[in-house]
C-alpha cells in the first residue's frame, strides 16, 4: 500500500491523480510521457527509479484504443505508481522510454509483439517472443484464440473461443 | 584491429536453445574473439506458451491452473500474486488460516526453487554431490507440496477467496520433520562449497553486476540483493501478511556470482525461520471466505487416485439440497464476477519481482492479466555480466541469473 504523502506530492504535478484499491495512477498524453516520467524519476520525494512493468491492453472500438501502463517503483520511498497513455487505433506508437529505462528494452518489444505498438527511436524494435515471421498481433481482442473443437463420447465440443462460458 | 593482427575476426557460436547449461530452452548468441565474449544476446520465446491470452478466456477461478503453469519451478508464488490481485478488485480478504498457508508454502517453495538453483548451478560447475543432494532436500518439498495438493507441481492450491482444501492431517509434521532435518543441509552444502577453491575460482569476480546497472536493467531478487541494493517485495512492499513475520533481507556489495550464492543460501536459512513462525501462529479455522458467491464450491479431498470432491459434499449437492446444486453449478460452469478496475500485485518469487497486472471490465473472464516475471527482466542484465570474460563463465553467469524459461516466455 503506498503512503499517503504520495498522493500529495503527485497532485502537485499531476492534479487528477487518481486513487484507487491503494495504487496510484496517473494518465498522460503521449507528448508528456517523457516529460512525466523524468519528473517522477527526479523530484526527490518521488525518486521513481526502477521500471518494473511495462505494458498493454487493448479496447476496441473505443478511443483511445490501446492503454500503455508504466508501473514504477521507488527503492528509496517504497511506493509504487503507475502511468498511462492512450494510444489511437491508427497512430499506435509511443516514444520510447529505454533513455531513462533500460530495461524498457524487453518489455517494449513485448508490446511490440504482442500488440503492434511501435515504440519510436527504440533501439532493436523487434519481436521478441513470437517467431520473428509472425503475422499479426495475437494479444489484440480481435486476434482470435484459435484451437480445435473435439469429439468426447459423441458429443462435439466446440473450441473455447466459441464456447459461452 | 585488423591493422594489429591481433583479432582478425570473431566468432559467432548459438548456445542453446537445446543444452544442458541454459535452464530451458534459454539461446545465447555470443561473438567470441578466442576465448573472450565480445558480445552476448540472448533469445527468447522458445517455450511461449500464450497464457496471458488464454487467461483472457477462462473463468476467473481457472486462471490459477494458468499461471501456477508459468514459472514452473515457483508455482505458489504464481498462484499467490494471481489470487492477491483477484482478491484486491473483488476486496476481499481471506481468512487468517489460508494466509499463514499461504505463507508457509511460498517459503517452502523458494527453499525448493533454491535447491533446484543451487543443484544445477553446481552440476554446470563440477560439484556433482551437490547436484545430488540438492535434488534429494527438494523431494523431501515436494513431498510436502503432494500431501497438501495432491501434485508435485502445477499445484492450482491456492484459490480465489483462499485455498482448494485444508492441510491433511499429518501435513503439518512432515513440516517439523523437514525443519529439523533441512538447517543442517544447508550447513553441508556451505561447508562443500563456500571455501572450495574451484567454487571459489568459477564464481567469484565473475558476472559483475554493478547497483546502478542492476536497477537500470530492471534486475531483481537475488541479482539486485547480490549487488548491494537492498529490495525484496516482502519488506518493500508487503502482501499477504509478510509485514507481521521477523526475517532478514541478506544483501551482499559484491555483485558477482559469488555474491548471489551467498544470497540464496542465506535466503533459504530465513525461508525455514519463516515456515517456523509459520507453524507457531497457524490458527484454527475455514480457509475459504465466507461468500457463497466467490469461494470456490466443494468439499475437496486428495484420494489415493487423486483429486476430487468428498463423498458427503456429492450426496449433498446431487440428493439434499437443489439449491446447492445450482450454486456449485453456476460457479463452476459461470464463474464470479469482478468488479471493473485494474490492480498490479507484485510478490517476491524466488527469482525477483513477480507482478501481476490484471484489469478487469466486470465480466465473468479477466480483460487483461499480465505477468511481470522477474526472469524476463533478469535476462536483460546478463550481457553486461558475460560481455569482456571468458566464455567458460557464461555458464557461471547464466546460472546465477537462474532464469526459468517457463516464466520468461509465458
Amino acid at each position: 500500500m503506498n503512503p499517503p504523502e504520495l498522493l500529495e506530492g503527485l497532485r502537485r504535478r499531476f492534479p487528477d491523480v487518481q486513487a484507487a484499491r491503494g495504487e496510484a495512477t496517473v494518465v498522460v498524453e503521449r507528448s508528456g510521457l517523457l516529460e512525466a516520467l523524468a519528473y517522477l524519476k527526479d523530484e526527490r520525494d518521488l525518486s521513481f527509479d526502477l521500471l518494473s512493468d511495462l505494458t498493454a491492453s487493448d479496447w476496441p472500438g473505443r478511443f483511445p484504443r490501446y492503454w500503455l501502463a508504466y508501473h514504477l517503483l521507488s527503492l528509496e520511498h517504497r511506493h509504487r505508481v503507475r502511468v498511462k497513455v492512450g494510444l489511437a487505433e491508427d497512430d499506435a506508437t509511443a516514444p520510447t522510454v529505454t533513455g531513462a529505462y533500460p530495461t524498457a528494452n524487453w518489455f517494449e518489444r513485448e508490446v511490440y509483439d504482442f500488440y503492434g505498438v511501435t515504440f519510436q527511436g527504440h533501439p532493436d524494435l523487434r519481436r521478441i517472443i513470437m517467431p520473428d515471421d509472425w503475422e499479426g498481433y495475437p494479444l489484440r481482442k480481435d486476434y482470435a484464440l484459435g484451437g480445435v473443437g473435439t469429439q468426447y463420447k459423441g458429443a462435439f465440443i466446440p473450441p473455447v473461443d466459441e464456447r459461452n462460458a | 584491429m585488423a591493422a594489429t593482427g591481433v583479432r582478425e575476426e570473431t566468432m559467432i557460436i548459438n548456445m542453446g536453445p537445446q543444452h544442458p547449461s541454459t535452464h530451458g530452452v534459454l539461446r545465447l548468441v555470443l561473438e567470441l574473439d578466442g576465448e573472450t565474449v565480445v558480445s552476448a544476446r540472448p533469445v527468447v520465446g522458445y517455450l511461449h506458451t500464450g497464457i496471458e491470452k488464454n487467461c483472457e478466456w477462462r473463468s476467473w477461478q481457472q486462471g490459477v491452473a494458468f499461471v501456477t503453469r508459468m514459472d514452473y519451478l515457483s508455482p505458489f508464488h504464481n498462484e499467490m500474486a494471481y489470487c492477491l490481485a483477484v482478491e484486491r478488485l473483488l476486496g476481499i480478504e481471506v481468512p487468517e488460516r489460508a494466509r499463514v498457508i499461504r505463507v508457509m508454502l511460498c517459503e517452502l517453495n523458494r527453499v525448493a526453487s533454491h535447491l533446484v538453483w543451487l543443484a544445477t548451478t553446481a552440476l554446470e560447475l563440477g560439484a556433482i554431490s551437490v547436484m545430488l543432494y540438492g535434488f534429494r532436500e527438494r523431494e523431501l518439498i515436494l513431498d510436502i507440496f503432494e500431501m497438501a495438493s495432491g501434485l508435485r507441481m502445477n499445484h492450482a492450491y491456492m484459490r480465489v477467496g483462499g485455498l482448494a482444501m485444508d492441510l491433511p492431517d499429518g501435513a503439518t509434521d512432515l513440516v517439523r520433520d523437514f525443519l529439523g532435518q533441512m538447517p543442517g543441509r544447508i550447513h553441508e552444502y556451505e561447508d562443500l562449497l563456500s571455501a572450495n577453491p574451484i567454487w571459489l575460482e568459477r564464481t567469484r569476480g565473475v558476472g559483475y553486476l554493478s547497483p546502478r546497472d542492476a536497477v537500470a536493467l530492471g534486475a531483481t531478487g537475488p541479482i539486485i540483493r547480490g549487488s548491494g541494493i537492498d529490495y525484496d517485495v516482502r519488506r518493500t512492499t508487503p502482501y499477504g501478511g509478510y509485514e507481521d513475520y521477523e526475517f532478514d533481507v541478506p544483501v551482499l556489495p559484491d555483485g558477482d556470482c559469488y555474491a548471489r550464492y551467498v544470497v540464496r543460501m542465506e535466503e533459504m536459512k530465513q525461508s525455514l525461520w519463516i515456515v517456523e513462525q509459520c507453524l507457531e501462529r497457524l490458527p484454527d479455522g475455514p480457509v475459504k471466505v465466507d461468500d457463497p458467491k466467490i469461494r470456490f464450491p466443494g468439499d475437496l479431498r486428495v484420494g489415493p487416485d487423486g483429486i476430487g470432491n468428498s463423498e458427503q459434499y456429492v450426496r449433498h449437492i446431487m440428493e439434499e439440497s437443489m439449491e446447492a446444486l445450482i450454486n456449485h453449478f453456476k460457479l463452476v460452469t459461470q464463474g464470479i464476477r469482478v468488479p471493473p478496475g485494474e490492480v498490479y500485485q507484485a510478490v517476491e518469487s524466488p527469482r525477483g519481482e513477480l507482478g501481476y497486472y490484471v484489469v478487469s471490465d466486470g465480466t465473468p473472464r479477466p480483460y487483461r492479466v499480465h505477468v511481470r516475471d522477474p526472469s524476463f527482466a533478469n535476462l536483460q542484465s546478463l550481457p553486461l555480466m558475460v560481455e569482456g570474460g571468458l566464455v567458460a563463465d557464461v555458464v557461471a553467469c547464466t546460472a546465477s541469473v537462474d532464469p526459468v524459461m517457463g516464466g520468461v516466455d509465458r
